[in-house]
C-alpha cells in the first residue's frame, strides 16, 4: 500500500516537484475558482485560459519552453483580451460572454498557428496539454509566488469582493469602487491560469479551478468552507492524478483533471446539494 | 435591462448631471431631466421635487420609466440633459434596494453576513465588528422579525424572509434617503404589512423614502405622496390628487401609445 501511495514520490524528484506544484496551484486556484463560480464568470475564465495561448506562444518564440517567458507573454495577452472583450461588450450590442467567445477562438487559432509554424508538434502538445512532470525549480518558485500573492490579495479585498459578487449594485451605491475589485480579481484569475498552464496546458488550466470549485459548491454552504473544500478537492485530484499517471503511464494533465471530474461526478450524486438531494438541501 | 453590470460600467461612479449641495433641508430636485435610449426616449423634460420627511410612491404602467428614474437618481443611468440636485446629502447618504430577482438567493452567505454589508462603510476592509455593531445588527434583525436568523443560510429563506433580510441591511445603512424598487413583488400580505410599518417608522425618523410600486391599492392605503409616471406623462403630489380617474386614463393611454410603437418596430 505504502509502495503504491508514497514511494513513487520518494523515488523520483520530478514527481515530488510535480506534487509540490499541484499543491501550490490548489491553494491559489481553489479560492479563485470558487469566486469565479459565485460571480458566474465560468465562461469568462474559459475564455481567459484560451487567450493565454498566443501570449505563451510568443513567449515560446522568445525564450523556448520556459515557464517564465511563456507565463509573462500569457499573462499580458490574457489580460489584454479580458479588457478588450469587456470593451467590445460595452460599445456593441454583444454580451460579455459572446465577445469573450469570439476572442478566445481567435486567440486559440493564433496561438496554435504560431507554435506549429515555429516549433515542433511536441512543443505544441506541451503548450496545449501541459507538462507537470517537467516542472523545474524556477517554475516551482513562480507557481508558489503566484499562490502566495493570490492568497494575500484575496485576504486584503475579501470583504468588498464578496459584496461585489453578491450584489454589485449595492457596493456602487454605497460608494465603494466595485470596478477596482473586479479588476484585481481579473488579474488574479489570469495569474492563476498562467500558473496552472505549465501543469495542465492552456486547454485544461481552468479544470484545476472550476471542477473542484463546482464540486465544493455541492457540499458547502459558506464561502470559507467552499474555499477549504475546493482546495482539498484540488489537492486530492493533483495527488491521485499524479499517482495514476505514474502507475498506469497516463499523461499527467488529463489524469489530474479526470480525478477532479470524478470527484465532481461523485459529488453530484451523494453531496447534500447534489442532483438527488436537492429537496432536502433547500428545505 | 442589464442583469449584472458589465466590465466597464463597474468603474463608473456617478454622472455629471448629479450635484450634491451640503446643508439645508434634505431634498432631491430634478430639473428638466431627459433620459433617452437608442430606440426611444423614456423621460423628457421631467421635473419633480422630493423633500424629507416623506413617503413617496412611484407608480405607473410597465415600461413607464420608473426603474429608469431610480437608476438616474442613483447615477447608474446617464441623463441626456437636465440636472439632479441632492440637497443636504453626500453620495453615500443614499440607500437602494434593487429588484429582488437581481440577486442570487442561493449565494452561500448567512443572514448575518448579508446584513453586515450594511455596515461596510463603518467597518471598512479589515476591522472586526464591535460589540455595539453586533447589537445594532441584532436590533435590525428584531425590527424585521427575524431575531433568531443570524446564522441561517440565505438559501433556506422564503422570498418574504429574504426581503426582510434586505430591509434589515437597509436599516443598518442608516441612510437619510432610501430608494426601493418593487420592494413588495412576490411577498406575502403579512410581510408587506410588517415592511410597510418599517417604511412608516423611517419617515417618522425624518427620512425620505421613494418606492417604485405596482400595486395601486397599496399606494392608496399607505402612501400620502405619489408620482404617477408614464414616460412623458407624469403627475406628482398628494396621492388623492394624483391617482384620479382622469390621470389614470391618461397614463394608460400613454402606455398604449408606446406599446404601439414597439409593435411597429
Amino acid at each position: 500500500m505504502i509502495d503504491f501511495l508514497i514511494s513513487p514520490f520518494m523515488d523520483y524528484v520530478f514527481l515530488r516537484r510535480a506534487l509540490m506544484a499541484c499543491i501550490a496551484l490548489s491553494l491559489g486556484c481553489g479560492p479563485v475558482g470558487v469566486l469565479l463560480v459565485l460571480r458566474r464568470m465560468s465562461l469568462m475564465g474559459d475564455a481567459l485560459a484560451h487567450a493565454i495561448l498566443p501570449g505563451a506562444a510568443i513567449g515560446f518564440l522568445v525564450g523556448g519552453l520556459s515557464l517564465p517567458a511563456m507565463g509573462c507573454g500569457g499573462f499580458f495577452v490574457g489580460f489584454l483580451v479580458a479588457i478588450l472583450a469587456g470593451a467590445i461588450s460595452r460599445f456593441t450590442i454583444l454580451n460579455e460572454d459572446a465577445s469573450f467567445a469570439g476572442f478566445y477562438l481567435i486567440s486559440l487559432a493564433l496561438g496554435v498557428l504560431i507554435v506549429s509554424t515555429q516549433g515542433s508538434q511536441v512543443d505544441l502538445m506541451h503548450i496545449l496539454f501541459g507538462t507537470v512532470l517537467a516542472v523545474d525549480k524556477i517554475s516551482l518558485i513562480m507557481v508558489t509566488s503566484i499562490t502566495t500573492l493570490t492568497l494575500v490579495v484575496l485576504a486584503l479585498i475579501y470583504r468588498p469582493l464578496l459584496i461585489e459578487c453578491f450584489d454589485p449594485g449595492f457596493l456602487r451605491v454605497i460608494g465603494g469602487r466595485g470596478g477596482i475589485y473586479h479588476f484585481v480579481f481579473l488579474i488574479l484569475v489570469t495569474l492563476n491560469l498562467v500558473a496552472a498552464f505549465q501543469a495542465l496546458g492552456t486547454l485544461m488550466a481552468l479544470g484545476m479551478m472550476m471542477l473542484p470549485a463546482v464540486s465544493a459548491r455541492l457540499w458547502a454552504r459558506h464561502v470559507w468552507s467552499l474555499f477549504l473544500l475546493s482546495i482539498f478537492f484540488s489537492i486530492l485530484s493533483g495527488y491521485f492524478g499524479l499517482l495514476f499517471s505514474y502507475h498506469l503511464e497516463w499523461p499527467s494533465g488529463p489524469a489530474i483533471i479526470l480525478i477532479a471530474g470524478l470527484i465532481y461526478g461523485v459529488s453530484l450524486i451523494v453531496a447534500p446539494f447534489g442532483a438527488f438531494k436537492q429537496q432536502q438541501g433547500s428545505a | 435591462m442589464e442583469h449584472r453590470p458589465s466590465f466597464w460600467t463597474r468603474f463608473k461612479k456617478t454622472h455629471s448631471s448629479i450635484q450634491y449641495i451640503e446643508g439645508g433641508v434634505v431634498s432631491i430636485n430634478l430639473q428638466n431631466v431627459s433620459v433617452k435610449y437608442p430606440s426611444n426616449s423614456i423621460l423628457s423634460d421631467f421635473s419633480c421635487y422630493f423633500e424629507a420627511p416623506a413617503l413617496w410612491a412611484i407608480a405607473g404602467p410597465n415600461g413607464a420609466g420608473k426603474s429608469t428614474l431610480l437608476r438616474a437618481l442613483l447615477g447608474l443611468q446617464k441623463c441626456n440633459s437636465g440636472k439632479i440636485t441632492f440637497q443636504g446629502l453626500c453620495p453615500c447618504d443614499v440607500a437602494y434596494l434593487a429588484q429582488q430577482n437581481q440577486l442570487d438567493r442561493r449565494f452561500p452567505l448567512t443572514v448575518g453576513d448579508t446584513i453586515a454589508m450594511g455596515l461596510f462603510r463603518e467597518v471598512g476592509l479589515f476591522r472586526k465588528y464591535t460589540k455595539g455593531q453586533r447589537e445594532k445588527m441584532q436590533r435590525a434583525l428584531e425590527r424585521v422579525g427575524l431575531s433568531n436568523f443570524a446564522k441561517v443560510p440565505l438559501q433556506a429563506l422564503s422570498g418574504g424572509q429574504f426581503q426582510r433580510v434586505l430591509f434589515a441591511r437597509l436599516i443598518l445603512q442608516d441612510a437619510p434617503v432610501i430608494f426601493l424598487d418593487e420592494p413588495f413583488a412576490g411577498v406575502d400580505g403579512r410581510t408587506i404589512e410588517d415592511l410597510m410599518g418599517l417604511l412608516q417608522s423611517w419617515v417618522k425618523e425624518g427620512r425620505l423614502v421613494l418606492a417604485v410600486l405596482h400595486d395601486l391599492d397599496l399606494v392608496q392605503d399607505y402612501f400620502h405622496k405619489t408620482l404617477l409616471l408614464a414616460r412623458h406623462f407624469y403627475r406628482w403630489g398628494n396621492t388623492i390628487d394624483v391617482l384620479t380617474k382622469e390621470n389614470m386614463r391618461a397614463a394608460m393611454a400613454a402606455s398604449r401609445q408606446w406599446e404601439g410603437e414597439i409593435e411597429r418596430i
